[in-house]
């Protein structure tokens, strides 16, 4: 946090220092010369051009030392965010215990057997605890006893290893060790090198679960789900219960779901994903790796959906629908569409009248930060600033720049799989022609529009914001809500500003869908509404002067 | 308590010139703890008479914390006490961590106390500085000379000037000291000038000029120094001259270590072009 004198640091609201170039200056001015040329490049006011263009954004790139970054590690977004929601799989940290134990459900993601005997695992965390002899010795020996043991007390059906900081130092071969088991065993073991130190944030280690997910788990069982509309929705994870919601509207909709990557799923969910004829992606950042590997592969389409905000999951089940091209889905889905609106609505309009005009600042993931915007316009909040933590520059400008894309050393670090069609699977689902048709009615496939062509003119597009930049911007738009992560909540609370997580929805949830977007919706006329932060301050921190009378004389 | 660290190039001789060294100290009557910094385990045999049998790193691992100062020290030759760190296999775990973790444990266990009246600490270290853990006895003041045992061979030259680069990176925080260069001799032309020139650009002495003989091997055959298996031989008086010169030694410098292209001059100047 940057220490600025007082004099330094009042921003005069008539000034142009509020104007967001002005303000953009105001942030980079403590910063030394070449960090400032660095963060000026990833600090953007917005302007969607004719044809939504948006300036070039610098993002994925290193965290400059000493800054305070909202990010995480290759480990969290391996280990935490992409495998951690599945409930069968036994996932064992090898490292020491506090990369196992931080990493633990701390995402609220939740899980539903669908049978009570089923093996649910999430409820335990599994380390093999590293300690000095194992670093100086080699820890695999450990590693295949801890193997051995999850196997005589659970019997999973598969167990993941996961590499922490140390196991890549000492050079343990975890995936020899989990081949061995493999043989041994004969149950799915398999490992990931996800080192915390691999990346420049957590969006390495959803690169390296996406390759190990397709490398290890799917495709492994050709038995084909019933139903007619076959889909995966890839890149939701189940915070706070939002699948159950989508698994409820899917259901009403007659969409079966094969497998969601990852929220509320199953081993062999992903065993037989590959049989599914659609591929829905929500967080593009994390997933879209597994869903550009299928479609070479199997032949599934992707598209870009979301969830969050009511008219958004109304479009979304549109757009679903337009895919399988049926009028008897069609005619279902906006049955269910108009079932749910009026209560939304009713909802809506009551919340909108007190929170109409109020503004929210969003810092948080690798699309929340873009898929909640929906749900502030549809109560009237403006957004005035965004930002991602980890994620790239396709998901703020669109995947339009992925071809003049540059990838650095860090990118190269991790491995991109070679993928060829499947000899017998591969199935194309849609035809040339009718894929052609499909685009020449404004339907497209594989395109995410990222966050920057959807946001107004002249607000501030901010990636890997840093401490002392989310403390000016507050100081500057004193936004009725700030939405970031565990790390930033009290900071920003104690400046007088309620902040809402969505990564973990503090306590909330669900927020995807039609009752999730109700719940939100109330839940932000609940937190811009309280009278709470305006008692922040003690009375005699506004007026030192007491006056009182004597009680007799 | 002296504490003198032994660095230098692999397969230079490290090993064989400390024992040799130690084994004259030990001779003039000299209370000397050798400890062996490399996971092989072979800094001590020559004074052991054979491969000590139970290193720091294994005891630690069998025994857990309780481990007894005895159970990791072997008296070798003139009551010359000995000490194995240990480590891995080759390939596996991390033997730096490993070293760390041994020099630690000694110092809990009051390896180093006074009531041990010591004269003399030295510490053999594998080959290069390959990482943090091969650094550990010339950090936080774990031992105040360095010698380097180097040849007339340019690899071994480059090696010792890099290890002064080192010196001086913890000369500054620790206080380690250059005390000189010991030129094991490889029969290479012009050795003992090129070292002598190599000392004076890196700002120290050459200690002592050991010449090639192979009665070093034969003893080393026998799994004893030449000291202890041939006292009348010549060989062992170089040895003996070596102990006498360090014992002696009260110049400790932090070294200028030598620009690359500055050293492969000197390399044409005294080897290669004369």
């Amino acid at each position: 946090m940057a220490v600025l004198k007082s004099t330094e640091s009042k921003l005069d609201l008539e000034n142009e220092c509020l104007s967001p170039d002005g303000l953009k200056q105001e942030l980079l001015r403590v910063y030394p010369t070449k960090v400032a040329r660095k963060r000026a490049k990833q600090i953007v006011v917005n302007k969607v051009k004719e044809g939504g263009g948006v300036p070039e954004i610098g993002a994925n790139t290193r965290t400059v030392p000493g800054i305070i970054t909202q990010r995480g590690c290759t480990y969290a977004g391996c280990k935490g965010v992409v495998l951690g929601p599945t409930r069968d799989i036994v996932n064992i940290t090898h490292g020491p215990i506090g990369c196992g134990f931080y990493s633990w459900l701390t995402r609220r993601n939740q899980t539903r057997l669908e049978n009570p005997k089923d093996h649910q695992f999430m409820t335990y965390c599994f380390s093999t605890d590293m300690q000095d002899e194992d670093i100086v010795f080699g820890g695999e020996k450990k590693l295949r006893a801890a193997i051995q043991e999850a196997y005589d007390i659970f019997k999973p059906k598969a167990i993941s290893i996961f590499a922490t900081c140390p196991v890549g130092l000492i050079g343990d071969d975890i995936h020899a060790v989990a081949r061995e088991m493999r043989e041994k065993l004969g149950i799915n073991v398999f490992g990931f090198s996800c080192e915390g130190y691999k990346g420049v944030s957590q969006s390495a280690g959803h690169h390296i679960a996406n390759n190990g997910l397709f490398t290890h788990i799917i495709g492994l069982d050709d038995t084909a789900p019933k139903g007619k509309y076959k889909m995966n929705l890839l890149g939701e994870y189940n915070i706070g219960g939002d699948a159950f919601e989508l698994d409820r509207i899917f259901k009403e909709c007659g969409i079966t779901l094969v497998a969601t990557f990852s929220g509320n799923s199953t081993y062999d969910q992903f065993s037989i994903s590959h049989t599914a004829d659609l591929n829905a992606v929500m967080c593009h950042r994390s997933i879209n790796y597994v869903a550009e590997m299928m479609e070479k592969k199997f032949g599934i389409p992707w598209i870009k959906i979301n969830f969050i905000g009511a008219e958004a999951t109304a479009k979304s089940l549109r757009k679903i629908a337009k895919y399988f091209d049926e009028p008897e889905l069609t005619e279902r889905v906006e049955e269910v569409i108009a079932r749910e609106m009026p209560e939304i609505l009713r909802v809506r309009e009551e919340v909108r009248r007190r929170c109409e005009g109020k503004t929210a600042m969003l810092f948080v993931g690798g699309s929340r930060a873009h898929h909640y915007q929906e749900l502030f316009k549809e109560i009237g909040m403006k957004v005035i600033a965004a930002g991602y933590e980890f994620a790239h520059r396709d998901d703020y400008e669109g995947r339009r720049v992925l071809s003049g894309l540059k990838v650095d050393a860090d990118s190269r670090n991790i491995e991109e799989l070679e993928v060829h069609e499947d000899p017998e699977r591969y199935r194309p689902r849609k035809t040339t022609e009718e894929i052609e048709r499909l685009r020449r009615e404004g339907f497209s496939f594989k395109d995410y529009e990222g966050m920057m062509p959807e946001m107004e003119n002249q607000t501030l597009v901010i990636d890997d914001i840093s401490h002392h930049e989310t403390d000016k911007l507050i100081e500057a738009y004193k936004p009725s809500i700030f939405c970031a992560g565990i790390k930033e909540k009290y900071v920003v609370q104690k400046m007088g500003i309620p902040l809402k997580q969505l990564h973990s929805y503090d306590s909330g949830g669900p927020y995807a869908g039609f009752k999730g977007a109700v719940n939100f919706y109330r839940e932000m006329d609940r937190m811009v509404n309280s009278k709470v932060w305006s008692y922040l301050k003690a009375p005699w921190q506004t007026n030192p002067e007491l006056s009182a009378k004597y009680a007799c004389d | 308590m002296r504490k003198v660290a032994i660095y230098g190039k692999g397969g230079i001789g490290k090993s064989t010139t400390t024992q040799n060294t130690v084994a004259g100290l030990a001779e003039m009557g000299r209370k000397v703890m050798v400890v062996g910094c490399d996971p092989k385990a072979d800094s001590t045999r020559l004074l052991l008479g054979g491969l000590s049998q139970s290193t720091v790193l294994d005891t630690l691992r069998s025994e857990g914390e309780d481990v007894e100062l005895e159970d990791i020290r072997k008296r070798g030759f003139r009551g010359a006490i000995c000490v194995e760190s240990g480590g891995p296999e080759p390939g596996v775990g991390c033997a730096g961590r490993g070293i760390i973790t041994s020099i630690n444990l000694l110092e809990q266990l009051g390896a180093y106390s006074d009531d041990e009246e010591l004269d003399y600490v030295f510490y053999d270290v594998l080959g290069d500085v390959v990482c943090g853990g091969f650094a550990m006895p010339i950090r936080e003041g774990k031992a105040q000379e360095i010698y380097i045992v180097v040849s007339g061979e340019m690899m071994a030259m480059y090696a010792a000037n890099n290890i002064c680069k080192g010196i001086v990176k913890f000369a500054e925080a620790g206080g380690v000291r250059l005390g000189g260069l010991i030129c094991n001799s490889r029969k290479v032309d012009n050795e003992r000038e090129m070292i002598e020139a190599f000392a004076e650009k890196l700002g120290t002495q050459m200690v002592h000029f050991v010449p090639r003989d192979n009665m070093v091997q034969r003893a080393e055959i026998n799994r004893k120094t030449v000291i202890d298996f041939d006292p009348a031989h010549p060989q062992a008086d170089e040895y003996r001259t070596l102990a006498r010169k360090i014992e002696e030694n009260t110049m400790h410098v932090v070294p200028k270590p030598m620009h690359t292209d500055e050293l492969e001059k000197l390399l044409i100047e005294h080897g290669l072009a004369g």
